[in-house]
């Protein structure tokens, strides 16, 4: 359990927030090119990475508005949370 | 292999059992084998097993970066049922509770299976519709379950407070589900393998895949590389991080799923009880402790520890169940960390690398699954060809949209 800072309203617990999984991942826009291979990757495989991963939460029982967490899966220790119209913040020292 | 019995526990007794041989050895890895699995948890080492035992392939090894059954196999609340929706999953599950049954007697290791009846509570029109539906289709695929009334579960669990938040409204009763021992199913499996030729390898790291045109031919491990003719992957939370290695993504995400024990009661819990809707899950151990589960935590995570709300939430939904159980102290609580599939049913695959194969996406739910999903994936990697009943199960379902969606009958952990 974390406490988590939106960009919009600041530090609050967790239990406010749920999260979306995997940020970042653009829908298609050639999609009417695309295989159903292609499609299956985009719809359903995920880096699940073990270290530093970029999530979307949302701040459900707040301002119910979108942002971004970098956040690692081990430590469970959050770098940054960002709009997410901001650019991807860079990784911490020594990371990746 | 000194065999279990009667008449080996009593001469044994006799020298204080102080010379009960190890159960299996420990073994230096050899530079090549026929079949490597990467992992020995229960499946990885069922894998081994069946491999060794019907598929005449003993040139195995089983390779585990710890110690064996120390992940999600000493980490669940063994709950074993098979009452699954779709034809696919009935015809895995119920292969593994067919295996269960005869499991103690085929390993002769007493892994303690105890079909004692399972219970799914139905709280809401929605949970009666949805095990009426679910009931309807297992008993279709051959596979026991009742309806049951209130009154019928007030019988079986007196002490269910029927009228709480959420009101008892029915349950389907699966009597051949149960429990059983899970360390017992791990060494049982150990040892069988063992018995028959495999090497068990324990403290042995998997760095990396040793890939010669787009064929798999060894393993990197921390103690050196490992060739193989074919590799089987059975590595659960984790198996996303050993796919990358192999150089390729798993429909996965792995998550936390927390279980605690009470301390240790007189036996009170007859069955398993489990509610989709309100969330928890208890049985009663042979210990007497109470074994609780619920859902996993909501984030993705690798840290084996989750989130003291979800433990709140469990015990909520429990004492509200059973409020006889409000002064009871919790003694221990633990996380594993399960890989997760959006159709909440299994991978058991061919991989886009050759002569690579994986056993994963179990979620929540693995330990019901250790000796069906063992023998399939067994016989899948000594034919070349999945087994029929594995087929349904490939990675290429998220390609082809045939999923096997299991969100209800698996929409709690379990």
């Amino acid at each position: 359990m974390f406490v988590i800072e939106c960009p919009w309203c600041g530090k609050r617990d967790q239990s406010e927030f749920i999260t979306h999984g995997e940020a970042h991942i653009a829908r298609p826009t050639n999609g009417h090119e695309m295989t159903d291979a292609e499609w299956g990757d985009y719809v359903f495989f995920r880096d699940n990475p073990k270290g530093i991963t970029r999530e979307r939460w949302i701040h459900t029982h707040g301002c119910a508005r979108w942002f971004n967490v970098m956040r690692h899966t081990v430590t469970e220790e959050i770098f940054a949370t960002y709009k997410p119209t901001d650019p991807k913040p860079e990784l911490p020292e020594g990371s990746e | 292999m000194a065999h279990f019995s009667v008449f080996s526990l009593v001469r044994n007794a006799l020298n204080y059992h102080k010379d009960w041989p190890r159960q299996w050895r420990s073994p230096e890895p050899k530079s090549h084998y026929d079949v490597i699995i990467v992992g020995g948890g229960a499946h990885g080492l069922a894998t081994a097993y069946y491999l060794a035992t019907e598929c005449g392939i003993t040139n195995v090894a089983v390779l585990e970066r710890a110690w064996i059954g120390g992940g999600n196999s000493g980490r669940n609340t063994t709950i074993v049922r098979s009452n699954y929706l779709w034809d696919e999953s009935a015809a895995l599950y119920d292969h593994s509770v067919k295996l269960w049954e005869g499991l103690s007697q085929e390993l002769n290791y007493n892994v303690m299976f105890s079909q004692r009846g399972l219970l799914h509570l139905a709280h809401s029109v929605h949970d009666m519709q949805e095990i009426g539906r679910r009931g309807s289709a297992i008993h279709l695929n051959g596979i026991d379950s009742e309806f049951v009334t209130p009154e019928k579960v007030k019988e079986m669990v007196p002490f269910i407070n029927l009228n709480c938040r959420y009101p008892v409204m029915g349950a389907l009763l699966q009597r051949r589900g149960g429990t059983a021992l899970h360390d017992a199913v791990v060494w049982g499996y150990a040892r069988g393998a063992d018995a028959a030729g495999v090497d068990i390898i324990q403290n042995c790291e998997v760095t990396g895949f040793k890939i010669e045109d787009n064929t798999v031919v060894g393993v990197e491990t921390s103690r050196g590389d490992i060739m193989a003719n074919k590799v089987g992957v059975v590595a659960a939370g984790h198996s996303s991080v050993m796919a990358e290695m192999a150089g390729f993504r798993m429909p996965l995400e792995s998550f936390p799923l927390q279980a605690l024990v009470s301390e240790p009661l007189k036996p009170l819990v007859d069955n398993v009880i489990m509610s989709n809707g309100v969330h928890a899950y208890i049985s009663q151990s042979d210990k007497g402790e109470l074994v609780i589960g619920a859902s996993s935590d909501a984030y993705t995570s690798y840290s084996q520890r989750g989130g003291f709300n979800v433990i709140e939430d469990t015990l909520q939904a429990i004492c509200e169940l059973y409020p006889v159980f409000k002064r009871v102290k919790m003694m221990r609580q633990w996380a594993g960390i399960v890989d997760v599939t959006v159709d909440r049913s299994p991978i058991i695959t061919k991989t886009p690398v050759n002569n690579l194969y994986f056993n994963c996406g179990w979620g929540t739910g693995g330990f019901k699954a250790t000796p069906g999903s063992g023998n399939v994936f067994a016989h899948s990697i000594a034919r070349g060809e999945m087994h029929p009943v594995a087929e349904p199960f490939s990675m290429f379902r998220f390609h082809s949209g045939a999923l096997i969606d299991e969100g209800a009958a698996a929409a709690v952990a379990h």
